[in-house]
């Protein structure tokens, strides 16, 4: 497996970190429900095609990377940092 | 036995080798396989489970009979494929899974069992007794089974593993392959061509294939040279093993397992992976044997490798050789053999259409012990006698579709080829040209590697080229009719299927009877293509067998999952340079050396190297600790810190990025201050604990534990990046950049005076004071926080004057009755202190547990404050306490807590130890541990057993901190 890192290029898998869904960028706000939390911190899906997930660029830059993916034909299908956002 | 005029081998160059001790003649060029064929011995091996007398069935890696040891002593490497291995001068080869000898198997008992050792026999016999299955019939069979032996020992071979990028990856270089690479060089691509072999050419070095009128290899040898001189990246002797997402793929290059003497430096094998934006597939095709009665005789090979021999080795693998086909390809083999001058004794071939001069019929048996003596031959003028020592067989073609299957994808069946072709668009970035796409003529494969490289190139956005294809003396297509031919197979008269794990007809259709009838079960029930050859020559045909005991057809049927690797990789080449020193990085204080100089044991800390003691004359490492402890607590104690993650915060917004990650708040710390806090994960629990020290109104340096800097400096990425990515901080890692020498003990301030030039005071420097001072003319930083309890003081440099710092505040603490302490004292001190490290904070304990839920504030919003109120982690939990022995025992970490008069089980278990060392200063055993609600119970007597060690003492519940509760050494 290989990423395209917006900053550094195409890398082997081995220089990535994988966090977990794109959820974690969501974080609920100070005092949010327990359910909120629940969600944020355990609850996720398991899909069967695109997912969009965040990876680390450990080994290379420092960049947290959100990447979409498909979990079937293991197809990426984009690289952004994750600071730039906006979704 | 040799044919004077053919052959590419080097007659001019003349090696002997052993197979058994025997000297054996060859030829430079030579395999094992055709050296051995050439005089005269067909017996290479025995089979896997009946310990049948084998011969060589192929002439390239598929091979699944031919398997022989070479090389002695831990050098040895088992399981080599005569028909892979390149002579040399001196090779040694021995015959493997027989004893005493080759000839005379002791094991080839088993064959007269073979009624009773059908599939699945260990399923249904050895059921009783119950026991007898370990200890008796497992270790038997165990032993009779199985292939080579490894040679015992760690392996002396040299192996090695590298990286590749490339444009375009061609697999093979046969003329599909030869052309695309050369269809892709010129356009300018970036381009690897992989083979097998030692030499480019694929099947035209094995055939009399003339192109644009010269011999076939003449025109491969050109076809390299000139690839060779326009830059392509040639890997002979380079096996394709695995494809890979994102256009990655494994090779496996065989380096010196044809050299006599191989230079010390040379690997024996090469593990490549390779980045390649597009492949083309061409690794041509694999014969497929005919399952028939008794087909699995030395001499009996198929079609396709007898050419092979002839053409490429010179090499007749008989004298007298009879040809058994359900395709036209056999009657080939027949051709080139009488225009060899070899004698064809019969052409077998049983479909209605058979060509004029055959005998349309079949081969029904075979006849001779250790080598092919004779067949017989059924026919419409009944059974009769052939004799022959060789027998070619071709049961049509299987395209190489292996690697376009490695990501999921299932081949597809070409009822017109009556074969399975790869699917298109199985791998990304990968095509299939020549034989491994179903094109079997050599004037389409060229065609094919031409167009499929153009392809992939306009995929590239390469320049367009025009190339031209050169013209190849026609074969006619082949035909391809059944594709096995069955005659009644009894335990006398075994048809096989898969040579090397001993797997039948009637094994198949046993499976099929059994209802194991998903061909994926009837691999496992029946073994088939469970070798090392993974069926390469016998899956196609055993589920032809399957989809006839089944009544399906072999669409309906299908295949088994083809995975990688292609050929066996050796885990020594996949795992290259991870032995010994190359297991894990090694990270080395700067005051490495002189540590070591002082005979100090330098214990692995994560990647970390740390001094554990610095023993003096007669000390073991408990004296040098306790030594080194009270030392501190005397008067003064040097030790290196420099291990500790150190993280520069600086921007507008460095303060409120610290108060997020912190439970604690930052944004209050004064300049020239430092402030232990705690930092949590999201979940609620602890993460890690450090000190963070405030240098300007912007700057920040953030000190983490030594286990959890990488840990930290990602969590504060993701902070930044991903939740405030609008926050103005910059962090940088600078654990690398700075050596820190901590100095402990009442005498610390006069040694630390000694060589900062500001005055260190307790005006100036207060406890959890800091500040940027000059260390011996070096611009360096002093922070006044302890580790310990003891006055102290961390003194930061640059990393280059780190070994020097310390070697010199160890000179100036000796001469105040101090010294250096490693890290058994620093863990003693801290444990009289009570002061957590990650023996503490393992990632399951929160801030209640260790006593620490007040540092959470309840001003702001923190990572893990909302998840730490959860009321499951508020409420009888494992509380953080202190332990002393009271019976003169010991405590050691990792024993469990129970009642005094308790039973020892599970269920009553009240907690565990997980720090323990000696007291100097009480003089006794003390401990860390966590306690079911253990801060109620102070005072309380418990008895730790330690299992594994097997050790008990009784101990008393204490606060954490043994010594100087209120803190008074470390603030005067």
């Amino acid at each position: 497996m290989r990423l395209t890192c917006p900053v550094c290029g195409d890398r082997d898998r081995r220089e990535f970190t994988y966090l977990g869904h794109e959820t974690y960028l969501h974080r609920p706000p100070a005092g949010a429900p327990a359910e909120a939390w629940d969600a944020y911190l355990h609850l996720r899906d398991n899909p069967a095609g695109l997912t969009r997930e965040l990876w680390h660029h450990g080994s290379g830059c420092g960049a947290w990377l959100l990447v979409e993916r498909d979990t079937v034909t293991h197809d990426i299908l984009s690289v952004r940092l994750a600071r730039e956002d906006t979704a | 036995m040799r044919i004077d005029d053919k052959g590419l081998i080097d007659r001019g160059r003349p090696l002997r080798f052993t197979f058994d001790g025997k000297p054996i003649q060859a030829f430079h060029g030579d395999t094992v396989a055709s050296a051995l064929l050439a005089n005269g011995i067909r017996l290479m091996g025995r089979s896997f489970k009946y310990h049948r007398p084998r011969g060589p069935l192929t002439a390239d890696s598929a091979e699944p009979n031919a398997l022989v040891t070479v090389h002695r002593g831990p050098r040895a490497i088992p399981n080599t494929r005569a028909t892979v291995q390149e002579v040399f001068d001196g090779l040694t080869v021995r015959s493997q899974n027989a004893w005493p000898s080759l000839r005379y198997d002791v094991m080839q008992a088993n064959d007269l069992l073979a009624p009773f050792l059908g599939a699945g026999f260990y399923y249904k016999t050895f059921m009783w007794p119950k026991a007898a299955w370990e200890k008796l019939y497992e270790p038997v069979i165990r032993r009779a089974a199985g292939l080579g032996a490894l040679p015992g020992g760690a392996d002396p071979w040299q192996q090695e593993k590298a990286f590749a990028q490339c444009d375009v990856l061609v697999v093979g270089g046969g003329p599909a392959g030869l052309m695309a690479a050369c269809t892709a060089v010129e356009a300018g691509a970036d381009v690897i061509l992989a083979d097998e072999s030692d030499r480019l050419g694929g099947r035209l070095l094995t055939e009399d294939t003339q192109i644009d009128g010269h011999a076939g290899y003449a025109w491969a040898e050109a076809m390299a040279a000139e690839l060779q001189a326009k830059g392509v990246r040639i890997l002979t002797r380079t096996t394709v093993t695995g494809a890979y997402d994102g256009g990655t793929y494994g090779a496996l290059e065989r380096v010196s397992h044809h050299v006599a003497d191989p230079h010390p430096d040379l690997p024996r094998d090469c593990f490549w992976r390779i980045a390649a934006r597009r492949c083309v597939l061409a690794a041509g095709a694999l014969e497929r044997p005919i399952a028939f009665p008794m087909n699995d005789r030395p001499g009996v090979m198929l079609a396709s490798a007898v050419r092979a021999y002839l053409h490429r080795w010179g090499v007749a693998p008989g004298q007298r050789i009879a040809v058994f086909t359900t395709c036209d390809d056999g009657h080939r083999t027949a051709t080139d053999l009488s225009a060899a001058g070899v004698e064809v004794a019969a052409v077998i071939d049983p479909r209605a259409d058979a060509p004029p001069g055959a005998i349309r019929g079949e081969v029904v048996s075979t006849q001779g012990r250790l080598g092919l003596t004779g067949i017989t031959i059924r026919s419409d003028g009944g059974l009769r006698q052939v004799a022959c020592d060789a027998l070619a067989v071709s049961g049509g073609w299987n395209p190489t579709v292996h690697l376009t299957c490695h990501m999921g994808a299932r081949p597809t069946w070409d009822a017109t080829l009556a074969t399975f072709v790869p699917t298109a668009d199985a791998v990304p970035g990968m095509s299939v040209a020549g034989a491994a796409a179903g094109v079997f003529t050599t004037s389409g494969a060229l065609e094919t590697g031409r167009d499929i490289a153009k392809a992939a190139l306009a995929a590239l956005g390469g320049r367009r080229v025009r190339i031209h294809i050169p013209t190849a003396d026609e074969t006619p297509p082949r035909q391809i009719a059944p594709l096995a031919v069955e005659a009644p197979d009894t335990a006398r008269h075994r048809a096989w299927l898969d040579f090397q794990n001993d797997v039948t007809v009637k094994d198949v259709r046993q499976a099929a009877k059994e209802n194991f009838i998903s061909v994926e079960h009837m691999k496992r029930y029946t073994t088939q293509g469970m070798a090392t050859d993974q069926g390469k020559n016998s899956n196609v045909g055993a589920l032809a067998v399957l989809a006839d005991a089944t009544g399906r057809g072999i669409h309906q049927t299908g295949v088994t999952t083809f995975r990688p690797p292609f050929v066996p990789v050796p885990i020594g080449a996949m795992g290259a340079g991870g032995t010994g020193a190359g297991f894990a990085p090694e990270r080395r204080i700067t005051a490495d050396q002189p540590m070591r100089d002082r005979g100090a044991p330098m214990i692995e800390t994560g990647l970390w190297y740390r001094p554990g003691w610095f023993p003096k004359a007669g000390e073991d490492w408990l004296a040098a600790c306790t030594r080194e402890a009270a030392m501190v607590r005397r008067s003064v104690g040097v030790a290196d810190v420099s291990t500790l993650g150190k993280i520069d915060i600086q921007g507008p917004d460095a303060a409120k990025l610290l108060d997020f990650v912190y439970t604690n708040t930052f944004s209050t710390l004064r300049e020239g201050r430092v402030r232990y806090g705690l930092m949590l994960r999201e979940d609620g629990h602890v993460m890690d604990d450090g000190t963070t020290a405030r240098l300007g109104p912007k700057h920040y340096v953030m000190t983490t534990t030594t286990a959890a800097a990488g840990q930290v400096m990602t969590h504060l990425e993701f902070v930044t990046q991903c939740l405030h990515p609008e926050w103005d901080v910059a962090i940088l890692s600078t654990t690398e950049a700075w050596a820190q020498v901590s100095v402990a003990g009442p005498k610390a301030r006069d040694l630390v005076q000694s060589v900062v030039a500001e005055p260190v005071t307790a005006e100036t420097f207060p406890f959890m004071a800091c500040g940027t001072v000059t260390i011996l003319g070096v611009p360096g930083r002093l922070f006044r926080i302890s580790f310990s309890g003891e006055h102290a003081y961390e003194v930061a440099v640059p990393s280059r004057y780190g070994a020097a710092l310390w070697q010199d505040l160890v000179a100036r603490a000796e001469d105040m009755d101090g010294g250096p302490y490693g890290m058994e004292a620093l863990n003693v001190l801290r444990i009289e202190k009570g002061f957590v490290t990650h023996a503490e904070i393992t990632g399951r304990v929160t801030a209640f547990d260790i006593g620490m839920d007040r540092m959470i504030s309840a001003k702001k919003d923190c990572i893990g404050k909302d998840a730490s109120r959860r009321p499951a982690l508020l409420t009888d939990r494992e509380e953080m306490v202190g332990l002393r022995a009271t019976d003169g025992g010991s405590l050691t970490a990792g024993a469990h807590l129970f009642g005094l008069t308790t039973p020892l089980r599970p269920e009553s278990d009240q907690g565990y130890v997980t720090s323990a060392c000696h007291s100097p200063t009480l003089g006794r055993s003390i401990g860390l541990g966590f306690l079911r609600n253990g801060r109620a119970r102070l005072g309380e007597r418990l008895r730790m057993v330690d299992h594994l060690r097997d050790q008990r003492c009784e101990v008393e519940v204490t606060a954490p901190v043994h010594v100087d509760p209120d803190g008074g050494r470390a603030r005067d």
